[in-house]
């Protein structure tokens, strides 16, 4: 199939971005999207033009790393799914294509469609761990059972990949959604009970700190999550901190 | 230079115990003086940096993602092996030590497995610690299964995400060391170079991958912890930007390679489809605790599938060959990955391949479905269930087992695997050759350490499943903490490395005159069409099957896209911005030069070996015919090569492999 592609261009995140548009031919469908976006990228390389950047790694949907904003949704059309997972069989012959960086202010560009997603670490530094030596003393590990569903539903928080979807995809450009997920792994794991107060308390107000909006319970980031982290971890977060506050 | 194992004496299960007691250890006091650089961030290098943070080292750690969180390791899908007998199995450290041993085909150091066998255990109760959530079972207890080339339940879980969540365990304790301030985390960078100072490592030369600048850091040890070069082969498993850099680079300055021919080649990738692939997905190897994998029996069958005639489910159990059921019965669908892979090329190569590129066998799920589906019937007291009921009981299980594995599939391929058969055929997957290490883990250069898949010492020719994620762990929070300390025992008067050195300026010319080569060669070719053709010689003649002539061949077609290359490469924009054509065109030119001493090593290994078949080398007669022939008498050595210009020119040099507590035999799985 023939397509044409608007993709955001920005030089660094000093510069002026703008949308520019490209064309690609003989895509087959196939292709991942970011197959189609290495076609496009060869095409610019054999004319001399510097190519697209864009955030990209394991392309199988699980290292967080690829981060486009595809006709206006997070990793685009198609659910529970990231970009690299995308297929171009969603997408028909003649079809124009937006392509943007994921937006929100505490996501700034550093070029093209890649974004600067430090702030995740910086919230993850705030407490995001269990303070345990890693001297390999610790003990037995079946001297700490764990009910099957709890170690499940902390398997579900955990599974977040931390690509930023949420924010990406929320109004208020939240990240409730990834900082949830996180608070709740370890809220329902007997390992994470000593320190779960200062633990909740210093990863939001980081979370603040950074410049993330707050969560008016609009849902879209369950919505585009690619690995379908649900609204309750920011229910319990909530009532972590509340815990916490008391 | 002698290759020293360091290996030390006495019985193998004291070894270890033993070194321990008898190292010189490093005053908490004196630590805090003495600077490590870490080069790489997975399993290996995130759990080194947490765990020398810990003990109060400065830690200096670089990651060319974003976070250490995108690592590669954290696409491992199936588990992780402990020795800790809860199923009451019969398993023990010894045997974890045997079936390793066996299963690398008798080319991996016993000492050293023996060791990753013994703190296997201490790996999963630390995890655990962590908050790693591992699945458990009704008890509450930790849950158990098994994989490929073993007899006992000795791998831990964590859905088919077991790498994730062990990365963001160790990720975690990075965290915690990272706001202590015990870890400088640098990201977004890529170590370039090792600089030398009286012959030991003393830093590294790094670009800043958004600015483009060269930076200097200078430490008392420098541990490479970068995964694995299966990218040499363009297609693999590997994330994109998986490279080689890192462990070539210190290769060129003196530490040895070892092994470079040993690449694993996994048998659960979905098939490739097209000239514009990027990459292979890997299917965990879990799945073939419950898949069975056939071809048809009948070539009329095979044509009619592939023109589409006939869909596999059409076919009766009569009609099917399960080709490693029939040859191999005592494992059957559980071979190790070696003997899987070659099984699968070897139907495919006859003609039996089930997709379009004829590259695909199939892994079915209908007899497992209904054997859970008849279990759970009888388990919910449901009697006489019909075949509907049955499928839905059944479906629900696998679903629980492998469902996102099942989703993932369905979303690449766009079929329903729980409907008709998954497609699959062996990918490059991980390498088990690499920077050659002593017992210390220490390369040939003083100072300079190699950890994780980065290294060569415990897999052998071959690597079981389940294996990779304990060795990354185990080397960088069990056994680095503690060799380095006895090095770093004699740096405690040294001070601050100094950057402004003469050692320095001339590495880092180095480094700046390549970047500016690349970014002022005005070629025709980009750094793609390159990698690509190289991919295709080494696939071709340095695959999984490999002969002497095909071997000779590659290394000067290698030689020659290398000249190429460096006339005719073109890097669009400049060097001091982020400039993602110029990373790949540095790692491309590294993989050009490996592929080749890649090419050499497998011509001097005449023999068949893990998954590493020589078409010279074959069993002719007996129990064992068609099988591949080791040969211990002459090859039971590891190959360390040391770098002296032209890969071709690279001089051999040989460890022996001692076998004290295990019989070297045929490794037999019928």
């Amino acid at each position: 199939m023939d397509l044409t592609l608007k993709i955001w261009r920005q030089k660094d995140s000093n510069a002026k971005g703008q949308m520019v548009d490209y064309k690609v031919t003989d895509i087959s469908e196939h292709m991942s999207f970011l197959e189609m976006m290495d076609v496009l990228n060869e095409q610019l390389v054999n004319t001399g033009e510097e190519p697209v950047a864009f955030d990209h790694d394991c392309r199988e949907g699980i290292c967080g790393m690829c981060s486009m904003y595809i006709n206006g949704e997070a990793h685009g059309p198609d659910r529970g799914i990231t970009t690299c997972q995308l297929h171009m069989r969603m997408f028909k012959d003649g079809d124009t294509i937006t392509i943007e960086p994921f937006r929100a202010a505490a996501f700034p560009v550093i070029k093209d469609l890649i974004v600067d997603r430090m702030a995740f670490e910086r919230i993850q530094q705030a407490g995001g761990y269990i303070s345990v030596n890693t001297s390999g003393n610790t003990q037995d590990a079946n001297a700490i059972p764990i009910s099957k569903h709890a170690a499940d539903e902390a398997m579900d928080a955990a599974t977040c990949i931390g690509c930023g979807a949420c924010v990406a995809t929320c109004k208020n450009s939240s990240a409730m959604l990834f900082v949830g997920a996180k608070v709740s792994q370890y809220a329902l794991l007997p390992q994470g009970q000593v320190e779960a107060a200062d633990r909740v308390k210093n990863m939001v107000a980081q979370m603040d700190l950074e410049g993330f909006g707050n969560c008016t319970n609009t849902g879209a980031c369950e919505v585009e999550c690619p690995k379908g982290i649900s609204l309750d971890n920011i229910a319990r977060m909530n009532r972590e901190l509340m815990k916490a506050n008391i | 230079m002698a290759l020293d194992s360091k290996v030390p004496e006495g019985p193998i299960k004291d070894k270890w115990t033993n070194y321990k007691n008898h190292i010189d250890l490093v005053n908490p006091a004196n630590k805090r003086n003495i600077d490590i650089i870490v080069v790489g961030t997975g399993l290996a290098g995130g759990s080194a940096a947490a765990t020398l943070a810990e003990l109060g080292y400065n830690v200096k750690a670089f990651a060319y993602q974003d976070s250490p969180r995108r690592a590669h390791s954290i696409a491992a899908q199936g588990g992780i092996n402990a020795a800790k007998n809860y199923q009451g199995d019969g398993d023990s450290t010894y045997r974890l030590f045997y079936d390793t041993v066996k299963g690398g085909d008798y080319r991996s150091r016993e000492a050293n497995v023996y060791r990753l066998a013994e703190v296997s255990a201490n790996i999963i109760d630390q995890c655990v610690a962590q908050g790693v959530p591992f699945a458990r079972d009704y008890g509450g207890l930790l849950d158990n299964r098994s994989f490929g080339g073993v007899l006992v339940s000795r791998t831990f879980y964590a859905k088919g995400q077991t790498g994730q969540q062990l990365l963001l365990g160790a990720y975690s304790a990075m965290n915690r060391q990272i706001a202590r301030g015990k870890i400088e985390m640098f990201n977004r960078h890529e170590m370039l170079d090792v600089v030398k100072v009286d012959g030991k490592a003393r830093g590294i030369i790094a670009r800043d991958l958004i600015t483009g600048e060269i930076e200097r850091h200078s430490a008392h040890a420098v541990v490479i912890a970068t995964g694995g070069y299966g990218n040499v082969y363009f297609l693999s498993t590997n994330a994109m930007g998986s490279n080689a850099t890192a462990a070539w680079k210190i290769h060129k300055k003196g530490a040895y390679f070892a092994n470079p021919c040993y690449t694993q080649i996994h048998p659960t990738c979905i098939p490739r489809s097209g000239d514009y692939q990027s990459k292979l997905t890997l299917m965990s190897e879990s799945l073939r605790n419950d898949g069975r994998i056939w071809v048809p029996k009948n070539m009329d069958d095979v044509l009619a599938i592939r023109e589409g005639r006939k869909k596999p489910t059409d076919l009766s159990e009569e009609e099917r060959d399960y080709y490693l059921e029939r040859r191999y019965p005592a494992f059957g669908n559980l071979v190790p990955r070696d003997v899987a892979s070659r099984a699968a090329k070897e139907r495919c190569d006859a003609g039996y391949g089930v997709n379009a590129t004829g590259e695909a066998v199939y892994l079915d799920f209908a007899s497992a479905i209904d054997r859970y589906g008849r279990e759970q019937a009888k388990i919910q007291n449901i009697s006489n269930p019909s075949n509907e009921k049955v499928y839905e009981l059944g479906k629900a299980i696998v679903e629980a087992k492998y469902g996102n594995l099942f989703q993932m599939y369905e979303k690449i391929v766009d079929e329903n695997p729980y409907e008709t058969p998954m497609m699959i055929y062996p990918a490059t997957h991980y390498t088990m050759g690499g920077v050659w290490v002593d017992y210390n883990l220490m390369t040939t250069v003083p100072g300079l350490y190699c950890i994780g898949e980065a290294n060569f010492s415990d897999h052998g020719a071959n690597r079981l499943g389940a294996s990779a994620l304990m060795q990354g762990l185990a080397d960088g929070y069990f056994v680095l903490p503690y060799t380095i300390g006895d090095y770093l025992s004699d740096d405690i008067r040294t001070g601050k490395i100094p950057t402004d050195t003469k050692e320095f300026d001339e590495v880092e010319k180095e480094v700046k005159d390549r970047i500016d080569f690349f970014v002022n060669n005005k070629g025709t070719k980009s750094v793609d069409y390159f990698h690509k053709k190289l991919g295709k010689v080494m696939w071709d003649k340095v695959g999984m099957a490999r002969n002497e002539k095909g071997l000779k061949e590659a290394m000067v077609e290698i030689k020659a896209i290398r000249e190429e290359f460096w006339k005719e490469v073109k890097v669009p924009g400049s060097a001091n911005e982020m400039n993602t054509e110029l990373e790949k065109a540095g790692r491309v030119a590294d993989f050009l030069e490996l592929g080749e001493l890649f090419a050499k090593d497998a011509l001097v290994r005449e023999e068949s070996c893990g998954g590493h078949f020589r078409e010279e080398s074959v069993e002719l007669d007996g129990e064992q015919k068609g099988e591949a022939k080791r040969n211990d008498k002459d090859f039971a050595f590891v190959s360390a090569w040391e770098y002296k210009g032209e890969p071709a020119d690279a001089v051999l040099h040989k460890e022996e492999l001692e076998f004290k507590d295990i019989e070297l035999k045929q490794r037999s799985y019928k």
